[in-house]
């Protein structure tokens, strides 16, 4: 039984009818860890986090989850494992307090009542209890249902793009609680299409088109990618990024407000063509580090030429 | 898989509560569980079986006498005929039923007066259009008492010597379009399966469905609970239902429709009960095997069907064809109808009953296995 690792699976794969959705995943989380899971929309990233707890049976590859297999053994890890689906999935039409009061009679929760009250308080819900939960704001049912899936006090936490649709504050507190469960010792698996909440994970994996392409720290991530980035900073940038786009030595440019990010993986070639390109002009050029945005953006594109070819 | 060995009350009891609050505030099903039966019941109860009178009536006359006269009088009295007037022969007698023009046909054959006084016993010969048998019964049971009454009260006349003894004629019913009649006395009681079985499938075949159509199903998938407690815990509100709606039908058919009720009362719960669990466990295996609430619904109508064509209730089972009844006797709608017609109306005992019994046991038996291994464990 593997002392360390929270999660531990192998060549993953999946298909849909004949569409191949997962292509031999293979992941780590560490007890502790809080691994981010990226990746554009219809990736895999719902598919490979079912197959984790045992709501979709993978088509081949192994693993375990803490130290449970994911294939035999599910009844275990559900148990300790919550998990938080991408879409609501809480019964509207019983209140707040049913919602929680069901999950902890499904979990055979010693001092249940207690619980379930502690819970309404932290979230501010306490007199809302009564509420239909189907009268919930969108933000609100997405913390109902992360609090709802940590009640039973689980192990190993797999969310599903936990805080789409939640504001800032309450994201902010939400990553707290998310930092303060990983130094107990819980194990956290999250898939987002945030940045900065990326920057905010102790590992990161980045899938495309069911294929795992970059693995490990943010910085491992982005140095592996072996990308020099440029910042531009002037007027009429979206006329420069069309320019700049094929010329030699930029792979992409992406604009973000006021200033317009270069990337390329040739420094010296990309170096030669900005300073051509914004020669005579008022644009001012600054060498800056490599973001994950820029970064994945780069795995993106890369994996539609690869799977354009594959076709 | 082991579902049964590691049963846990707590998460089957979380289940039962939670079904019950949903149930609490799904007014239409609520609404569903009283007014489906009672609609029904009027239906057929009413609107279709009220008891049937004056029914036209036509008569092919080919002796006349003071006699036949004043016995077309009497079934004029009766008020379950109307006499709409005499036709010249057979051909126009059949037509006249095939139109619906006529309900009966009283052929009065030539020499009937004369082979009466002789004591030759003749016969009158009554047509009748048997579609609706319950319509049709009841006034075809009163044409002999008519003629004997008619015979009785001419005692002081020629036919006196005709009064005493056994019936001076015969009467030929000739049942066309249904041959074995049935009575509102056998439709009432019947209902009450034919009730039980689409609201009990209908609900419980919508309750996993609708879990998975919400995405609620992923939830519970994801949480610890076992496939038998999941159903488990759904059918005990339905049979709280099943329990309301038996009573329903009970105190209306006895009531309302007056029918009598011989049998005893516990026997008939049980085994409306046992009636209850085989339909629930229909349900639970169409949900688990449908992808959706349409499709749940698409199977119950397939899945009702013949259980209303093929049970007896609707046509006589003794009427249908081998392969009919093979299938009927399956179903348990079939082995319900003799149940309850037998506890309504020959207040039979349970070791009467115990034939339609264990078909009801095996039945549910089966077909909980198969709901349990057919429940789907994944979302795959
Ligand atoms: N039940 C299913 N049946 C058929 N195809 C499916 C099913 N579930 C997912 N897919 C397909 O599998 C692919 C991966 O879907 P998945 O939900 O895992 O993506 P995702 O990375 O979670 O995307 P998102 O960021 O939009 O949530 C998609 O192409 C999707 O259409
Ligand atoms: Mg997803």
């Amino acid at each position: 039984m593997s002392g360390e690792q929270a999660i531990d699976v192998r060549d993953l794969n999946k298909h849909f009818g004949d569409k191949h959705v997962v292509r031999n995943v293979s992941l780590q989380v560490r007890r502790g860890e809080i691994f981010g899971f990226l990746g554009p929309n219809g990736s895999g990233k719902t598919t490979t986090i079912r197959m984790m707890c045992g709501l979709l049976t993978p088509d081949s590859g192994s693993g375990t989850c803490l130290g449970f297999d994911i294939l035999r053994e599910s009844s275990q890890i559900k148990r300790q494992v919550g998990y938080m689906t991408q879409r609501f999935s809480y019964w509207d039409d019983l209140t707040i307090r049913e919602n929680l009061d069901f999950v902890a009679r499904m979990y055979g929760m010693k001092h249940r009542r207690k619980r379930v009250e502690a819970t309404l308080e932290e979230l501010g819900l306490t007199e809302r209890a009564n509420q239909l939960t189907g009268a919930l704001s969108g933000g609100w049912k997405q913390r109902l249902a992360l609090a709802a899936c940590m009640l039973h006090q689980p192990k190993v936490l797999l969310l599903d793009e936990p805080t789409a649709g939640v504001d800032p504050s309450a994201r902010r507190d939400f990553w707290e609680e998310l930092h303060r469960l990983s130094a107990r010792g819980i194990s956290v698996l999250v898939s987002t299409h945030y940045m900065d909440e990326a920057e905010r994970c102790h590992k990161l994996a980045y899938i495309a088109y069911g294929e795992l392409l970059a693995r490990g720290t943010a910085q491992e991530v982005t140095a592996a990618q072996g990308l020099s980035t440029w910042m531009v900073h002037g007027e009429a940038l979206g006329a420069l990024s069309e320019a700049l786009r094929g010329r030699s030595g930029v792979d992409q440019t992406v604009l973000f407000g006021a200033t317009l990010h270069v990337s390329g993986k040739d420094g010296a070639a990309l170096e030669r063509t900005l300073r051509e390109a914004t020669a005579g002009t008022d644009c001012r050029l600054e060498r800056t580090d490599t973001g994950l945005e820029d970064v994945f953006i780069h795995l993106m594109n890369h994996a539609v030429d690869r799977t354009g070819f594959r076709k | 898989m082991k579902a049964i060995g590691t049963f846990s009350f707590s998460r089957w009891w979380a289940m039962v509560l939670k079904e019950f609050l949903q149930l609490k505030r799904d007014r239409l099903t609520f609404g569903m569980v009283i007014g489906i039966p009672l609609v029904q019941l009027a239906l057929f109860g009413y609107a279709i079986n009220t008891d049937p009178k004056h029914m036209p009536t036509a008569i092919i006359a080919a002796d006349r006498s003071e006699f036949t006269r004043s016995f077309i009088a009497a079934l004029e009295r009766s008020e379950y005929f109307r006499i709409i007037g005499e036709l010249p022969d057979e051909r126009a007698g059949r037509r006249a039923l095939a139109r619906g023009e006529a309900m009966f046909v009283l052929n009065i054959p030539a020499g009937f007066t004369r082979d009466l006084l002789r004591g030759d016993r003749p016969a009158l010969l009554v047509e009748a259009d048997a579609t609706d048998p319950v319509a049709t019964g009841t006034a075809l049971g009163s044409v002999e008492q008519i003629a004997r009454s008619v015979v009785r009260k001419d005692a002081g006349g020629a036919l006196s010597y005709l009064a005493a003894g056994e019936a001076p004629f015969g009467v030929h019913v000739h049942r066309l379009y249904n041959p074995e009649a049935n009575s509102r006395n056998n439709i009432v009681p019947g209902l009450m399966g034919v009730i039980l079985t689409l609201m009990m499938v209908l609900m419980t075949g919508l309750a996993m469905t609708r879990e998975r159509e919400r995405g609620t199903m992923e939830n519970m998938l994801a949480m610890p609970v076992r496939p038998f407690e999941v159903m488990a815990g759904k059918v005990v509100p339905y049979i709280a239902i099943g329990l309301v709606q038996i009573t329903l039908i009970l105190l209306v058919a006895v009531f309302v429709f007056r029918v009598p009720f011989m049998g005893n009362l516990v026997s008939l719960y049980l085994a409306a009960l046992l009636f209850v669990a085989a339909n629930l466990t229909v349900g639970i295996m169409l949900s688990s095997l449908a992808k959706n609430q349409l499709q749940a619904m698409q199977m119950t109508v397939f899945y009702f069907l013949p259980n209303l064509l093929l049970s007896g209730f609707m046509f006589p089972f003794q009427g249908m064809p081998g392969w009919a009844q093979c299938i009927g006797n399956v179903l348990p709608l079939t082995h319900f109808n003799r149940l309850v017609r037998g506890l309504f109306l020959k207040g039979s005992e349970w070791w009467d009953l115990w034939p339609s019994i264990w078909p009801l046991m095996v039945f549910t038996a089966v077909v909980m296995a198969i709901a349990v291994k057919f429940y789907r464990k994944t979302l795959d």
